[in-house]
């Protein structure tokens, strides 16, 4: 997208209201690379955090594999071919170290969380917060009684220092930096991001949420999250991101992996409201050990290229993956999502659901892949994609794929594509709601069978983004 | 003297640049009933699309008011707002959206207030236990998988939950057994008496419940003979062939 492309469509969210995030704090960074990349640059980012050499060679390798590494052809490659990976800024470090007290955080910085909603949330439902500012993460808490019984929940950063052992045995086993060249790009570049390991049995009832905050402009935010739950353990982990609306492009690139042992439960929620000058570059996938279940609920309502695709490989025995896919495309706005599962053992079983909406322009695109192995015997899987566009400017896409090696599936694929009609908004104006409202009405119902279905917080949080996406657009 | 509430003045209505209503006039009083009769294809649907706003339809002469302000300036939704009703032929599906959720949200859009829950429940209570419907109508989705009948009761509920000053019935008892349109009667007669009233049909049965103070005959976009209800009864027996012969 060209920035004068870029300009129009954040300037089109922040004018009517839509976008409450694209305010950014004064850059008071402690230390700022240069822009651009290199060998040189991938060392000093391993040097200032006093990383051990085995992960400096990591990064060094999957350098050299993002340089040499060709772009992905889907997606939208007339943005990805011009992507200028020599304007980005690699690291940016804002406070000389993470607080665990508000007060000890710059208070531009503070005022920002406040703004964003996350110091309300961490006094009301959440067991804890990490949040990260650019690279690195400025602020962290977590309850007591999680920290007693065992549960470790750190920065990536922190984890790697404090748990060296655990990281190495586990970074990069199940998104390799060889994956794709943004996979290798974050494995050379990382900084931030959580690390997480629920002890066996232990079930974490309140929510921890990460948020990852955008703050200075051609900002490339990096972030590695690692979560380890241990057999018969359960966590419920939430993300969710905003950036300032600049010009110019910001690239958010990130690698998540998750690691369901046996009988464990996953759940990793996304609400990605990024501004539409940030490029959207996601790697996230979870293995899933016998009798575990991983859920990824992944809503994407900002950026203006998001790619991601959340997998799961079901690789135990009874294993249960469940993905929620949630869009919302505007003016200017690109979501290419989708779920990937990977049945590679028998009884394996899983749901994939898909929601999107397009308007003013906007292009929503659902790719999926459902792959059985031949001895993945009985297996069940259900897929339903839903799109609505709300006007005829607007484009939607579905690619599912299927590879079923086994013949004992048993499979269930529905897709739908609708279109608000001319007559559904004159029935709901001539009930006295302006087009707007009625807009609304038909997107909170296009919602609901599975709004339903979410956690209450989670659900509040949604509606009321997608009400103030609704609200605040241009009828 | 009675209080006017539409007046519409020798207007001809197009779709698309074809004219459908060719030099249509009426005058609407509070508390009267006025049924428009006529075949597939008169303009009668015309009509009440256009009083209500459609986009699709142009006025491209005449002129209609409501209590003697120019319709013409006002979004289908300040139609609405104004006591404006149409009970429509085909009511719209609208997935996910809950018919108790919908009705609420639509007295507040009228009203142009929030309604108090309690408030609400009651007038719903009532109007619900007129018209004869279950509470289970109120978690279906509007009119989402529901018969012929049980999307004209919606509407009828509708109508009696939004009390308009003007109410236009669209075929509302095509598709009604005898049972129902004696419900659907009970739930227009309510309404009548503070509002005026167009009652849009084919036939003369709902004029058995409702009492049309004029009929009106609508022949290729035009009314061609208006009359007290015994017209309704005439048109019954011998069809349109007899006005068509004088149009």
């Amino acid at each position: 997208m060209s920035d004068e492309a870029i300009s129009e469509s954040n300037e089109a969210r922040d004018l009517v209201g839509e976008y409450q995030f694209g305010f950014h704090d004064e850059d008071k960074s402690v230390i700022r690379f240069n822009n651009g990349l290199s060998e040189q640059i991938v060392r000093d980012i391993s040097a200032i955090k006093n990383e051990p050499e085995w992960m400096t060679d990591i990064r060094v390798k999957a350098y050299h594999h993002f340089v040499e590494r060709e772009m992905p052809k889907w997606g939208s490659p007339e943005i990805l071919n011009n992507i200028d990976f020599e304007a980005i800024t690699y690291f940016l470090r804002s406070t000389d170290a993470t607080k665990d007290d508000w007060k000890d955080v710059p208070e531009d910085i503070q005022n920002t969380f406040d703004k964003v909603g996350l110091r309300e949330a961490e006094g009301t439902w959440l067991g804890g917060i990490t949040a990260q500012y650019d690279s690195e993460a400025v602020y962290h808490s977590i309850r007591e009684d999680l920290e007693s019984q065992g549960v470790i929940f750190l920065d990536m950063d922190s984890g790697l220092r404090e748990h060296p052992e655990l990281v190495k045995k586990y970074f990069g086993k199940v998104v390799p930096h060889s994956d794709n060249k943004f996979a290798a790009l974050n494995t050379a570049v990382w900084s931030g991001g959580s690390f997480v390991y629920i002890p066996k049995g232990v079930h974490v009832e309140m929510p921890i949420q990460a948020y990852f905050r955008i703050n200075a402009e051609n900002m490339g935010q990096f972030e590695r999250t690692l979560i380890l739950a241990d057999e018969g353990s359960s966590v419920h982990y939430i993300e969710g991101c905003t950036a300032p609306s600049y010009s110019s492009t910001a690239l958010h690139s990130a690698v998540v992996e998750l690691i369901a042992m046996d009988g464990a439960k996953i759940r990793y929620s996304t609400i990605q409201n990024w501004s539409n000058n940030v490029l959207n570059l996601v790697t996230k996938r979870a293995h899933a050990m016998k009798n575990s279940t991983v859920e990824w609920i992944d809503s994407n309502i900002g950026s203006g290229l998001t790619m991601k695709y959340p997998a799961i490989l079901l690789k135990g025995e009874g294993s249960h993956a469940e993905v929620v896919s949630v869009a919302y495309a505007g003016k200017g706005q690109h979501q290419d999502t989708g779920a990937k599962v990977h049945h590679l053992a028998a009884n394996t079983t899983s749901n994939i659901i898909s929601k999107s909406i397009s308007k003013d322009g906007g292009r929503s695109t659902y790719r999926g892949m459902l792959q059985v192995m031949p001895k993945a015997h009985n297996c069940r899987s259900k897929i339903v994609c839903d799109a609505l566009m709300l006007d005829s400017d607007s484009r939607s896409d579905t690619y599912p794929t299927m590879e079923i090696g086994n013949s004992s599936a048993d499979l269930e694929h529905e897709a739908s594509v609708s279109k608000v009609s001319g007559d559904q908004l004159f029935y709901l104006m001539s009930r006295g709601f302006s087009e707007q409202e009625a807009m609304g009405l038909i997107v909170n119902g296009f919602f609901e069978p599975f709004t339903r279905e979410l956690p209450a917080d989670y659900a509040v949080e949604m509606n009321k983004l997608l009400n103030i996406k609704m609200e605040g657009s241009i009828g | 003297m009675s209080e006017e509430i539409l007046k519409i003045s020798n207007i001809h209505v197009s779709v698309e640049d074809t004219e459908i209503i060719k030099g249509l006039s009426l005058t609407i009083n509070k508390g009267e009933v006025h049924a428009i009769m006529g075949r597939n294809g008169s303009g009668k649907s015309t009509l009440a699309n256009v009083l209500m706003g459609h986009p699709s339809y142009q006025i491209t002469s005449g002129e209609i008011t409501y209590y003697g302000q120019p319709l013409e300036q006002l979004e289908v939704y300040e139609r609405a707002r104004a006591g404006m009703f149409l009970s429509f032929q085909y009511p719209s599906v609208l997935p996910g959206v809950k018919v108790g959720t919908f009705l609420k949200k639509s007295i507040e859009a009228v009203r142009g207030e929030p309604v108090k829950q309690k408030d609400f429940r009651n007038q719903l209570k009532a109007a619900m236990t007129l018209l004869d419907m279950d509470r289970s109508f109120l978690s279906r989705y509007v009119n989402d998988g529901f018969s012929g009948g049980e999307k004209k009761r919606l509407e009828i509920l509708q109508l009696v939950l939004l009390q308009p000053s003007l109410a236009i019935l669209d075929e509302t008892d095509s598709g009604l057994d005898i049972d129902a349109l004696k419900i659907v009667s009970k739930g227009i007669n309510q309404v009548v008496p503070h509002a005026g009233c167009i009652v849009i049909t084919h036939y003369q049965r709902l004029l058995e419940h409702v009492k049309a103070d004029y009929v009106h005959v609508m022949i290729d976009g035009k009314v061609v003979k208006s009359g007290g209800p015994d017209l309704a009864h005439k048109l019954e027996e011998q069809g349109y062939d007899w006005l068509e012969a004088n149009a």
